[in-house]
């Protein structure tokens, strides 16, 4: 398996008033391939700031994080907008739908900035929100569905564009127990099918779905569950 | 690639249609303002060309293709004589001279005196170019000129003074102690001279008789004011300077108030300069309520924007480059004005429908003015869009995502 990213000694720091806050402290990281993550620490530790920088929302003040052989640090916003297009789906604890907009066009939001053709993007959208299982609720509203369904609607919309890296915030956050273990079922077979799935989490159990588990602290990553709660 | 750029616009067009129609009531306070400015521009625009379009067409009835001449002249030759005239009229390009007399006199028939009535003295040319005055009988000849004949005609209320209702034509009528002729009366419309416009001199009370006739009975060989006819209007210009020339060397030099040239064309090209400026300042003072709705299109633009910052940052997560989120907005903007400056260019036009029937103008549709209106109102959505879009494309996506 080839290494999909790599972090070295990445910092960053955000400025809160008059001094500098060190947010993440000399994070190393690899991922190789197909690997399924779990990204696992509390409130205030650091992992929103390592999602962002992992799905290239934000860059990081030092050091180097290198995606496919390409150091983002150094690419340009257009560059970044290519790469956030193309290699990763996002999914958001709070889904993210557009409230306007129904389940499919929603699913058709990242192939329209792929510039893929309208007949082609709704054949697309159709396809993957079969594949989550919604083949009946194709032109629902985001309020006239379920949180459940509201997410696989999140997920079909991350898969659309065939990422390489699927990356979930606190994916179950805003689920119950069953619909959240649904979701992880779902995550395991697009794991399978060997995308890359990285998933931030302060859940431990939800964590423990995944094949490998960093823990972060304070901006300190290490390998392995911590003893923190 | 084109065909993917196309597919984008469309796409932004689609969410903006969509954006707008969601909140239907914003967006009708939003384009108020643009409605009512492109609306009163358009409304202004057309009734002051319509009114200036009216006057400038009374005006140009009373004077293209000729001039007046006043000429008080000097001491020793108060005004014009015969030969003067016949010296202006071998200038070239003058077409004819209508001489103007006034004096007052009273008339009588039988036992029935008329108060003190306006005698003018006129010549054929007059009727040549007045030829609605006469309502019934001729109006004055060459031969009534030449043998100053004692005929007249008289106004339709002395008709009525004097006659009672029956024929006068051929009748006598004494006017301070001669016997004149009645062959016509004369009708109740204006003649369109330039002088008697001018004195506001249009009662119906007057009677006309050949100028000769006039000159000798007010004991004077000269006259004072005519008015000049051209053939080449275009050439009038021309025509004026000869004719200057020519009463320059009449009265020997002598140029200051011995004589006035009162060219009515002059006075129509003042006319259109100042309708012109009145169409510029109203048009400017309906542009700044349309400055106004765009500062008002940026308002709701800019609420717009912070209220959407989750899904500009979720549009950007989803690789959405910034210059896709600028066009976004910025197309928002455009169609929130156009629609505004249609809905403004409906209303202007009704509204200049409605002012033209009050004021009795003829409504012309001004394609002019609503292309001014509307496309200034686009150009303020664009203006006035273009920071509040610029504002969504700098929104850092995890700031945006992060407000949710």
């Amino acid at each position: 398996m080839s290494t999909y990213f790599s972090m070295r000694d990445i910092v960053k720091t955000y400025r809160v008033g008059e001094e500098d806050q060190m947010v993440l402290r000399h994070i190393n990281l690899d991922i190789t391939e197909g690997e399924f993550l779990s990204i696992l620490g509390p409130s205030g530790s650091g992992k929103s700031t390592m999602m962002n920088i992992i799905g290239c929302l934000d860059t990081p003040t030092s050091g180097d994080y290198i995606l496919k052989d390409r150091n983002i640090g150094r690419l340009s916003q257009h560059e970044l907008a290519q790469i956030r297009c193309h290699e990763i789906g996002f999914i958001f604890q709070q889904f993210q739908l557009l409230p306007r907009l129904d389940a499919m066009e929603n699913v058709e939001l990242p192939l329209i900035y792929a510039g893929i053709g309208r007949s082609e993007r709704q054949q697309l959208a159709r396809k993957m929100l079969i594949r989550v299982g919604l083949a009946d609720r194709m032109h629902h509203y985001p309020n006239q569905l379920s949180g459940g369904q509201q997410q696989r609607v999140a997920i079909a919309r991350a898969l659309a564009a065939n990422p390489t890296l699927l990356l979930a915030d606190e994916p179950t956050g805003a689920l119950d127990q069953s619909t959240g273990r649904q979701v992880m079922q779902l995550f395991h077979e697009l794991n399978d099918e060997g995308r890359t799935v990285i998933m931030i989490t302060h859940d431990l159990s939800i964590a423990r779905h995944a094949r490998r588990i960093v823990n972060i602290l304070d901006g300190v990553l290490s390998e392995g569950v911590s003893e923190y709660d | 690639m084109i065909k993917a750029r196309f597919s984008m616009f469309r796409e932004n067009v689609r969410m903006s249609v969509t954006n707008i129609l969601s909140n239907k009531m914003r967006t009708f306070l939003t384009i108020l303002g643009i409605i009512i400015g492109v609306a009163a521009v358009i409304a202004m625009i057309t009734t002051v060309s319509g009114v200036a379009g009216e006057i400038t067409s009374q005006f140009a009835a009373m004077g293209t293709g000729k001039f007046s001449v006043s000429a008080s002249g000097t001491q020793l030759r108060p005004g014009l004589t015969e030969t003067d005239l016949k010296t202006l009229r071998g200038i070239p390009n003058v077409s004819g001279i209508s001489v103007s007399m006034q004096n007052d006199v009273i008339a009588r028939h039988g036992i029935e005196w008329s108060d003190e009535v306006t005698m003018e003295g006129r010549n054929t040319v007059y009727f040549l170019h007045n030829d609605n005055m006469i309502a019934r009988g001729r109006g004055v000849s060459i031969l009534d000129e030449e043998q100053r004949a004692r005929v007249c005609l008289i106004s339709t209320g002395l008709q009525e003074q004097l006659f009672y209702g029956h024929d006068p034509l051929g009748e006598q009528l004494f006017l301070d102690g001669h016997t004149f002729t009645i062959i016509g009366v004369l009708s109740d419309e204006n003649d369109n001279d330039v002088m008697t416009q001018a004195m506001g001199n249009n009662d119906n009370e007057k009677i006309i008789v050949p100028y000769t006739t006039a000159m000798r009975m007010s004991r004077t060989a000269y006259i004072q004011n005519i008015e000049v006819y051209v053939e080449d209007t275009q050439q009038q210009e021309e025509t004026i300077d000869r004719v200057k020339e020519t009463l320059k060397r009449i009265y020997n030099g002598h140029d200051d108030d011995t004589y006035t040239v009162i060219n009515m064309s002059v006075l129509m090209d003042s006319l259109n300069k100042i309708t012109g400026m009145m169409t510029t300042m109203l048009a400017g003072i309906a542009g700044i309520s349309l400055l106004v709705g765009g500062i008002g299109i940026m308002n709701m633009m800019l609420v717009s924007v912070t209220e959407r910052t989750m899904e500009i940052g979720l549009r950007k997560a989803l690789g959405a480059e910034p210059s896709m989120i600028q066009m976004q907005f910025l197309i928002e903007a455009f169609i929130l004005s156009t629609l505004g400056g249609a809905i403004g260019a409906v209303l202007g036009v009704a509204v200049s429908v409605l002012l033209c029937n009050a004021m009795d103008i003829t409504f012309v549709l001004s394609w002019s003015a609503i292309a001014l209106g509307v496309g200034f109102s686009a150009l303020v959505g664009l203006v006035f869009g273009w920071a509040p879009a610029r504002k969504a494309s700098a929104l850092n996506p995890i700031d945006a995502l992060r407000a949710a």
